[in-house]
């Protein structure tokens, strides 16, 4: 059975008894994993998984099955609905979703969601022969298919979706770089210049040069900015968060660099991922940040509901705990290359890769990390050598400030965060200054 | 445990015979070895905010996942259609999937020799917590937010407790045939107090819970009631606390905090596929070098570390691992020395070492990988008094905050949720925002007085591997400290 009728099937098991929504997720995904220049681990796998939820009265219920028989639903729906007559009342049910029509943007490749385990290893083979004498390492996998919504309201919604990463490093010895590339289709990506991205960086990483810990100017890659962007999304501009007293948001006020404009919006062409969110909202693009000042949250119904506004669209699954998060994040290039802003530095960091970050308070958004495949010490507006792997401890808002965010990259793209691929498109960075709290030696 | 033929059930029989048309399929299909599973399972999963319990889940899967050595890679294919028909089709899959590696081959594959053999294990529990009526387990939990919320300046009152039922069915193309049946039950709390420009938080009994094998025993014997208040006013007090100061001193690392040291800087750093390169470009890779095992000296004579997977009610015990490989224990370090890895069949045989079996995966679909057992620290002679007591100046910092490690295993820093001022033998003021950082070796090296008052924590959250698996691990680690290390890092 397709994904859509599955979903109309369960919501009627459901019938009168309960409030009812039910995503089904019909996508399949596959990976083939390199490392010490071979094909080490290849995995695929099929199938649905039906996720429901059932309110009675508002007690609610969640249950997740990968079993699609019609025998296995009807006893989940059975087991749900009793387990939500035995709860207490949800003080912060919001109701259900109602019925509404999700923007056309489509993020989908029929090739991608069937691409076979040859086309994926041969970007591993490509990426990996990119160098000779270099240990590769990394991955290529594909997702794709159908997802569908439906709930007891009337609200009922399919697509289909895709993804395609490749991402890996070559390594010389102890030097490593870093190549990456994320897309709706797999057609879009080629495994040699993404090889060749990891083994430009890896060469000029070569015998790094111890450096002091200390704050110094730095140029971050787009990946790093990726990861301080998914910080802000998940502690800051998630609403149930900031309901919570935990966010740093300050709604109308400026709390970044006039030069800071980011949005989440899924009708970006580079965008990847569903056209509605786990309550089955249309996602609606949402400006965070504007020319610096906090202009929105991200909100799912229970967060909306809470605050006395709508939903824009951007529930998670297991959201009820985490909050809403927003998943297709831009922040908003400016005009100069990575080139120019190394240039503009005297005496500075460019960093290629964040590795570890972790928050250390949501408030003030202190993270503690380390830098990885490539940090490279600038002197005189040009690169004069690698420097060894460095701790960091910074907040995040402290260095986006006003007077403290030097330039903006033109060089947007889907940049790995930490947190995984497609998530966010970011730009290089040039800052006034960036804490380096330890050395390879502590 | 049942060891021998003759051990399985009725009920059992189609799901052996689900993994055996899986192997079947995969060897059909060209495959010099495979294996397969066959897993059902549960978890039911609830927390409560401010009284109001926020979520209650339920999550089942089932399926079969089956692996096929070809050349120098493993092929995996799964699916939840739990026929003998599909799971044929699904080993010729995996089969294929292996193929498909030659485009980027290396060196062939082999794997060391384990006993075949065909059991059944079963964790020792006493209560199901199946059997518990959820609005007893809602109750516990609704009320313990209560109290914490009584507290006069508690902002937010978390509890959540998580129970997973899981019963695996592994054949291989050796003769392998094991049943187990895992039953895992935690929880915790938290409270957290909202300043003017900060966040304090205190849990219990840590901060991402305190999992163990067996059933609802578990939670009955963490007294939630009886630490809530506890819990919620030092939170409270966190908030107008002084400041960790920073330098160099004498740091006394609570057990749960001793057991994340364990599992970050000495659990992943020996795994053997980390040292091999198998992780290189995710988690990251090791310090350690195969050509130091049984030389290198990784910390203080009193540091004894092993890998143990029969420890009674750790989270990390089991009858076998998903190779078919028996529980056994390890030593990964005696007296100082590194002198042992976590391993499977395949990264053994290139190591030349025996198999420790430590390769699990994250359900049916996902490959098993090398995983930490229960991964923990032999106890010391000392008491926690006596650690204080001898303590001229130091820090007692509690309970985990964050935890950020390098790719190599050697530069960590940890936060915890609070800290205690040591002064001439003494407890003194308490400390917010206490941080230390250090080198695995340099930091294992200083360690000098161990408290005998062992705890088996367990960690129901370790992310590795691509696809994400999340692995559940044990940490035994009593109270330790360590000299010298340097604390209160700021940006």
């Amino acid at each position: 059975m397709k994904v859509a009728p599955l979903a109309e099937m369960v919501v009627g098991m459901v019938g009168d008894r309960a409030e009812a929504q039910v995503t089904v997720d019909g996508t399949n995904q596959g990976l083939t994993r390199f490392a010490n220049s071979f094909i080490h681990q290849n995995v695929a796998e099929s199938g649905r998984t039906v996720q429901l939820k059932v309110a009675v009265d508002g007690k609610v219920a969640a249950a997740t099955t990968t079993r699609a028989d019609e025998e296995g639903l009807r006893a989940l729906v059975e087991e749900t609905i009793h387990a939500a007559h035995l709860r207490p009342t949800d003080t912060d049910w919001p109701g259900l979703a109602p019925p509404a029509m999700a923007m056309g943007a489509s993020h989908f490749d029929v090739g991608t969601a069937r691409a076979t385990p040859v086309e994926r290893a041969t970007r591993a083979r490509d990426f990996i022969t990119a160098a000779e004498g270099s240990l590769a390492a990394g991955y290529c996998d594909t997702d794709g298919g159908p997802v569908a919504f439906a709930n007891s309201a009337g609200q009922s919604l399919e697509t289909s979706i895709s993804r395609a990463t490749l991402d890996g490093i070559h390594q010389f010895g102890t030097a490593a770089g870093a190549g990456h590339a994320t897309a709706a289709a797999l057609s879009k990506i080629e495994g040699a210049p993404v090889g060749a991205m990891a083994v430009k960086t890896a060469r000029a990483a070569a015998d790094p040069a111890e450096l002091e810990p200390a704050a110094y100017e730095v140029v971050l890659s787009p990946e790093c900015v990726a990861t301080m962007m998914y910080f802000l999304a998940f502690y800051g501009w998630n609403a149930k968060q900031h309901d919570e007293g935990q966010s740093f948001v300050a709604l109308g006020e400026s709390q970044f660099d006039a030069r800071v404009t980011i949005v989440d919006d899924f009708l970006d062409p580079l965008a990847v991922g569903p056209s509605f969110d786990a309550d089955g909202t249309p996602k609606r693009s949402l400006t965070l940040v504007e020319a610096g000042i906090s202009k929105a949250l991200a909100h799912d119904r229970r967060t909306s509901v809470k605050a006395g506004t709508v939903s824009t669209g951007h529930a998670i699954h297991g959201g009820d705990l985490y909050g809403p998060v927003p998943t297709n994040l831009h922040f908003h290039p400016g005009s100069q290359s990575q080139e120019e802003m190394i240039a503009s530095v005297d005496r500075g960091l460019f960093v290629s890769s964040f590795n570890y970050c972790r928050i250390l308070d949501p408030r003030t958004q202190v993270i503690t990390g380390l830098t990885r495949n490539g940090t490279f010490l600038i002197e005189g507006g040009e690169i004069a050598g690698a420097v060894s792997n460095l701790r960091f401890t910074q907040s995040i808002i402290g260095a986006l400030e006003s007077g403290k965010l030097v330039g903006v990259g033109s060089d947007a793209r889907l940049a790995d965060s930490e947190v995984g691929p497609g998530l966010v498109s970011a730009p290089s960075l040039h800052l006034a200054e960036w804490h380096f709290t330890g050395g390879a030696q502590g | 445990m049942e060891v021998g033929t003759g051990v399985f059930s009725d009920r059992v029989a189609p799901m052996f015979a689900i993994s055996q048309s899986a192997v079947e399929g995969a060897l059909a299909a060209g495959a010099a070895y495979a294996d397969a599973r066959v897993v059902l399972s549960k978890q039911q999963s609830l927390a409560c905010l401010n009284g109001n319990l926020e979520a209650l889940d339920y999550d089942e899967r089932a399926g079969v996942g089956v692996r096929a050595l070809i050349g120098s890679s493993w092929g995996f294919f799964a699916t939840p259609e739990l026929t003998e028909q599909a799971a044929l089709a699904a080993g010729a899959e995996a089969a294929a999937i292996a193929t498909a590696s030659a485009m980027a081959p290396g060196p062939a594959l082999h794997l060391t020799d384990v006993p075949v053999v065909e059991a059944h294990y079963e964790t020792s529990h006493e209560e199901n917590p199946w059997g518990v009526a959820l609005s007893e387990k809602a109750d516990l939990l609704v009320g313990v937010t209560e109290t914490m919320q009584g507290v006069t300046g508690v902002t937010l009152a978390q509890a959540s407790m998580n129970f997973w039922d899981t019963e695996k069915f592994f054949v291989s193309s050796q003769g392998h045939k094991i049943s187990q049946h895992l039953v895992e039950a935690g929880g915790d709390m938290a409270a957290t107090a909202v300043g003017e420009s900060e966040t304090q938080r205190r849990s219990y009994p840590q901060s991402f819970g305190q999992f163990e094998s067996g059933g609802y025993e578990v939670i009955r014997r963490f007294d939630l009631p009886g630490n809530a208040g506890r819990v919620a006013e030092e939170a409270v007090a966190l908030l107008s606390a002084d400041e960790c100061p920073g330098g160099t001193t004498d740091v006394i690392l609570e057990s749960s905090q001793l057991a994340l040291q364990i599992h970050e800087s000495v659990g992943h750093a020996t795994e053997l596929d980390r040292i091999l390169g198998w992780e290189a470009a995710f988690a990251g890779t090791s310090w350690l070098d195969l050509d130091q095992l049984g030389t290198l000296q990784f910390g203080s004579p009193l540091m004894n570390i092993t890998a143990d997977a029969t420890l009674p009610g750790s989270l990390a015990t089991f009858g076998f691992d998903d190779e078919g490989t028996p529980a056994q224990c390890v030593d990964l370090v005696k007296e100082g020395v590194w002198v042992g890895v976590l391993s499977g069949r395949d990264s053994a045989a290139i190591a030349g070492l025996a198999p420790g079996g430590m390769v699990r995966g994250d359900g049916y679909n996902r490959m098993p990988m090398v995983r930490m057992t229960n991964v923990g620290l032999l106890p010391g002679e000392s008491s926690f008094e006596e650690i204080i007591s001898e303590t001229r100046d130091g820090i007692y910092m509690a309970t985990n905050r964050s935890w950020s490690i390098d790719d190599k295993r050697l530069n960590f820093q940890f936060g915890c949720e609070v800290g205690w001022e040591v002064k001439n033998g003494r407890l003194g003021r308490m400390l917010r925002n206490p941080t230390y950082t250090g080198i695995s070796p340099q930091f294992w090296a200083s360690l000098d007085m161990l408290s005998s008052e062992q705890v088996y924590w367990g960690l129901p959250n370790c992310g590795k591997g691509q696809p994400m698996q999340i692995g559940h691990t044990g940490h035994p680690a009593s109270a330790g400290r360590f000299r010298d290390v340097r604390v209160g890092v700021k940006g």
